[in-house]
Order: C-alpha cells, then structure tokens, then sequence
C-alpha cells in the first residue's frame, strides 16, 4: 500500500508520515544500532585502561575513556611498518590490475568478437575459484621461482612481488569482465574514426578508450584497494617472515605478541580497519558501484 | 564423472592462451583490416601478458591441483614424485576423521548464509528502497561490516564472545568458573557462533546487490499493480521479486562461492580446531602445518574444485549466452 502511494504520487517529494512510516523508521534504527553494537563495543573496550575492566568487569560504567591503547598498540607492535608492507603490495597491485585488465578488456570489446566470450569465460571463472583450489601448486611453484637479487628472499615466496603477482592474476578476472561490458557500451564510431585517421592502436587505447573509462576505473580502484588491504589469506600462505606481512595478515601474530589483553587487542584490530573505513566513507559510492557494476549485469 | 567435467575447463582455458597470443590470424573483423604490423603486436602483447599471467598462475596451478592429487610428494625435488591413482581419495574419503565433518560444515554455512542472512538483506533492501528518510545512513550500517576485512571482524566478534571478558557472558552472567559458556572452544557452539558473524557480513552485501537489482525494477510495475488494488506484500511476490531473477541467480552463486571460501574467520577465530573444519582450512593446514602432504592437500582442493565448477560453469554459461543474445 505505502509503496502504491510513494509511487502513485510523483508530484510531491515524500509521502505525508504515517504511522507505517515511522515503525518502519523504528525497526530500521534499532537493527542498524545492533549491527554496529560489535564494533561500538569493540570502541568501547579500547577506550577504556586494562586495569579499570579488570577490575570493575567489562560490561560496566567507565571511570575514564583514553587513547592510550591505541597509542600503545600502534607503537608496540610497529604498525607503521607492517601499513608499509601493506602500501607496498596494495599500491603496485591495484595499479597494474587495472592497466592488465583494461588491455585484456580494450582487446576483446574492440578487436576480437570471437575470442571474446571465451575468454572472458576463462577469466571470469579464475576469480570465482576458491583459492584453496590453487595454493598448494601455487606454494611450491613460489618456492621453486629463484629471483635472486630481485626479492629478499631470493624467491618468489615470502616477497611482496609474489602477493602482488598473486592479487593481480587473480582480481584481473573481474576487473576484465566489467570494463569490457562498460567499453562496449562505448560507441564504435569512436574508435574507428580514429583508425583511419591513422591513430596506432595504443594511442586509441590511452588517449581515446582509457579516458572514457574513469568512472568505471575510479569503482574499481576503490573496491581492488579494500580487496587487497583486506586480503588475509595468500600473505598467511605465502609469506613465512612475520616481518615481512601486510597489516591484515600480520594481526594474527601481533594478537598473541603484543596485544596481550583484550583491550589492546581491540585497539590493534580497529587501527588495522581505519584505512579501509576512511576509503569507504569517502568513496562510499564507487564502492557500491563496483560491487554491483559486476553482479548487475548477470 | 565429474572430475571430467572439471578437467575439461581448465585444459580448454589453457589452449586459449596461443590463440590469443597470436592475434594475427584471428583480427578479421571489426577494427582489423586497418591495422598496422605493429598494431598488431601492440595488441598480441596488450592480451597476451594478462592472459598468460593470470592462466600460469590460476588455471595451470588448478590444473597441477588435480595432476598432484593422484600422487605422493615431499616437495624436494622432482624425482620423488610418485604416482599413487586414487590412493589420496580412498584415503580422505574412508579415513580421514575431519574430512566429512568439513564436508558437512560446509554445506552448514552455506544453508545458514542462504536461509538467515540473504532474506534479512532482501527485506532490508526493500525497505529501504521505499523512498524513506535517513536510507543513506541505514545503508552505510549495515554495509560497514562487508568494508571490515575477516580478520579484523574475527577479532571484533572473540571480543564478544570471550568467555572471560566477552559481552555475551557477562550480560548473562557465564563469565564465573563453573558457568562459562565456551562460545569458541566448544565443538558444539563454535561453528554457530562464527556463523552469527560471518551472517552479519553478510546480510549487508546482499542488502547491497538487492538495492541494485530493485533499482532496475520498472516503476510502472508496482504502480499498475497497486492500481489493481494489490496489497504491498502481493506487488512484492507477484510483481517485485520474479524480476529481481537475474539478482536471485548472482545472489545464489555468491553465496555458494562465499560458503566454499570461508576461512579467515574461522582461521582467526580457533584455526579450524574441533568443531570448525572446513575444507579451506584442510588444504591450508597441509600446506603451512606439521605435516606437509601435497598429495593429500590437492585431493582436498580438487573436491572443493569440483564442488565450484559445478555451480560456476553453469551460471558462466547461462550470463554468457545471454550476452551473445544482445
């Protein structure tokens, strides 16, 4: 019914309150409320001094709310520099999975129809595999890659290029998949008057076709960063150095090293989430976009 | 039987990679005829890098996943290779005590992800797709669990369910010795436990792909059907929900997939002790614990391959062939 009147009534801007409206609005506030209780709670312990919660039980009022844990969390375990790791491996994988997965999408929504679906077959269905599927070959094929002189380890294993190569084979998948869609709805005159005005194929691709994706890319450089900041699993495999994981993974060992009581422990996960939040409230509508540019079209 | 089927994609991914390499022969149609040599090793090395990049290291390894399955390997040297048939299968189906377990835990957290969390988002999403105040600021709550990696969600929810200091057990009183409620250790609360969390992540995505898809829905639907004088609930079943199929169909195999990927959680939370295994956490703990079994670790992942190619080829070809169509 309500939705028959919203609807039914273009004219004006919002419905008159009824009172549908407002349990609706009640519902709605009280779930949101309970969706966030985890993290507010997880807020709640940080603020508060180990000593207090000991003794006056965490589910009690606080005396005194400080920082202090998320100072001391951040500079005991060396954040700074496991955030490093993560900028190193995050920033050159994003990058070239989206200049990778542009050039697979510009050849096949542009040159070869033939080849088209089935390659994008071939991608798509890699990303939807479980890693799992691929990690053990994938470990011994990063143990027996010799790079000495390229990686501190002298392998592909346990190095920063073997996560990026990793993350880049593996989200190229997706990314192809939607920027073909969104360069075929790019009109084809575009491209081929360029042709015969003798423009070389790359300068149709960085000057012409690139340009004209940047809302799609802009998507999905926001949701390929979250992915890879977020990533646990192949640094867990495929990084042995403690020293040498992205801030995601690495939390696992930093809980029982530095982060000894649970307070610590809650400051040191809500550090590690900021960056992605911070991308998140900024970006918040290319987020969605890339998220849903892909499922949309299935 | 269904190994066949599996090693079927993988060899046909794998014979693609020549073809494109070589686009000379193939970039007859549409822009082709006015290309220049170079453009066109412009354009072999433009679809062949990523293509061989991503093959090697995803399609080969997968293949090599089902080639080591049949085989015992230490890992040192090649030579020590041997092939052993089914031996790794007999083995994990008959002897292994996690392997049906895993199976079964599985199969759990998929029919909880589908039955608790996915109808909670499509009402979510439908509620908030009425055109209603504040939908913004509901949207980004529920959705910010999806934005949080695993593992710091792993480490939000052991803050509420610590025995000791947990919010559960000391609202209800159980973080006394002799009432503890073991939320985490014990086999036969853990996996609900974790599954609450992994719900509540994703309850939001799904919030997420029903907006879009109820944003596709055409207005003049409902409005036709309200004038016929159907009630909120009717316009939904009858008019709403079977065009949001295309969203149903993509929903469903997220889901799946989400189901045969679960491991961060889980790895964070008891590292898939008693009560938590998962097929994702026996191949990892073949790869990274005591006892290094390559053999035996790519049996596990082939019967997780298995599992995912028989809902991934399907749903590929039914997007594909629609592709085609337009």
């Amino acid at each position: 019914m309500s939705t028959g009147t919203a609807t039914a009534a273009p004219g004006r801007r919002r419905p008159p309150v009824r009172p549908a409206r407002i349990l609706l609005h009640a519902f709605l506030v009280v779930t949101a409320l309970a969706w966030l209780a985890p993290l507010l709670w997880a807020v709640f312990a940080a603020l508060r001094p180990y000593a207090e919660t000991t003794t006056k039980g965490y589910v009690s009022w606080p005396d005194r709310l400080t920082l202090d844990n998320f100072t001391n969390a951040f500079e005991q375990s060396d954040m700074t520099h496991y955030f490093g790791n993560t900028l190193l491996i995050a920033v050159p994988a994003v990058l070239l999975t989206l200049l990778l997965s542009s050039m697979v999408a510009f050849y096949v929504s542009r040159f070869d129809f033939r080849l088209n679906l089935f390659l994008l077959l071939v991608f798509t269905a890699g990303n939807l595999l479980p890693q799992q599927v691929i990690i053990t070959p994938l470990y011994r094929l990063y143990l027996l890659v010799d790079l000495p002189g390229i990686t501190a380890s002298g392998k592909l294993y346990d190095s920063a290029l073997g996560l990026v190569l990793i993350h880049v084979a593996f989200q190229s998948g997706f990314c192809a998949f939607v920027l073909s869609n969104y360069m075929r709805m790019l009109p084809h005159e575009l491209t081929e008057a360029a042709l015969v005005d003798g423009a070389s194929v790359w300068r149709m691709y960085a000057q012409i076709v690139l340009p004209l994706c940047k809302p799609a890319m802009a998507a999905l450089a926001t949701l390929l960063s979250i992915w890879i900041y977020n990533d646990f699993f192949w640094a867990i495999v495929l990084i042995s150095t403690g020293e040498n994981m992205p801030i995601t993974s690495a939390l696992n060992n930093l809980s029982g090293q530095y982060f000894t009581d649970p307070n610590l422990v809650a400051a040191g996960a809500l550090l590690t989430a900021i960056p992605t939040l911070i991308v998140y409230f900024a970006l918040q509508r290319q987020f969605v976009s890339g998220l849903t540019l892909g499922a949309t079209k299935g | 039987m269904s190994t066949q089927t599996t090693a079927q994609s993988p060899e046909a991914a794998d014979t693609s990679a020549p073809g494109i390499t070589s686009p000379r022969k193939r970039v007859a149609r549409g822009h082709g005829r006015l290309l220049t040599r170079r453009d066109r090793v412009t354009l072999a090395l433009m679809a062949g890098v990523p293509t061989v990049l991503h093959v090697v290291l995803v399609w080969l390894t997968a293949l090599a996943s089902i080639a080591l399955a049949f085989t015992t390997w230490d890992g040192i040297g090649f030579d020590s290779i041997k092939w052993v048939g089914l031996e790794n299968f007999k083995e994990l189906f008959s002897n292994n005590p996690q392997f049906w377990p895993a199976v079964e835990h599985n199969v759990i957290w998929f029919v909880v992800l589908i039955l608790v969390p996915t109808p909670l988002g499509l009402f979510l999403a439908v509620q908030l797709d009425k055109r209603i105040r504040f939908s913004r600021v509901y949207q980004t709550a529920f959705f910010l669990p999806v934005v949080v990696s695993l593992a710091v969600t792993g480490f939000v929810w052991q803050l509420v369910y610590n025995p000791d200091t947990g919010l559960i057990n000391s609202i209800i009183g159980a973080n006394r010795p002799g009432h503890y409620i073991d939320w985490i250790g014990d086999p036969d609360l853990n996996l609900w436990a974790i599954l609450v969390a992994a719900s509540w992540r994703h309850t939001g995505y799904m919030m997420i792909l029903y907006l879009a898809g109820l944003k596709g829905v055409d207005p003049s639907l409902r409005e036709a059907s309200a004038l016929d004088g159907a009630n909120e609930w009717q316009t939904f079943r009858n008019v709403v929900f079977p065009t949001l199929r295309p969203t149903n169909t993509v929903v469903l195999v997220v889901t799946v997939i989400e189901a045969l990927r679960a491991f961060d959680l889980v790895f964070v939370f008891n590292k898939g002790a008693q009560g938590t295994e998962l097929l994702s956490i026996l191949v990892t703990n073949n790869i990274i614990g005591e006892s290094s079994r390559i053999g035996y670790g790519s049996a596990i992942a082939v019967v997780l391959l298995v599992i995912s190619l028989v809902v991934i080829i399907p749903y590929l070809v039914a997007t594909f062939r629609k592709e085609r169509r337009t």
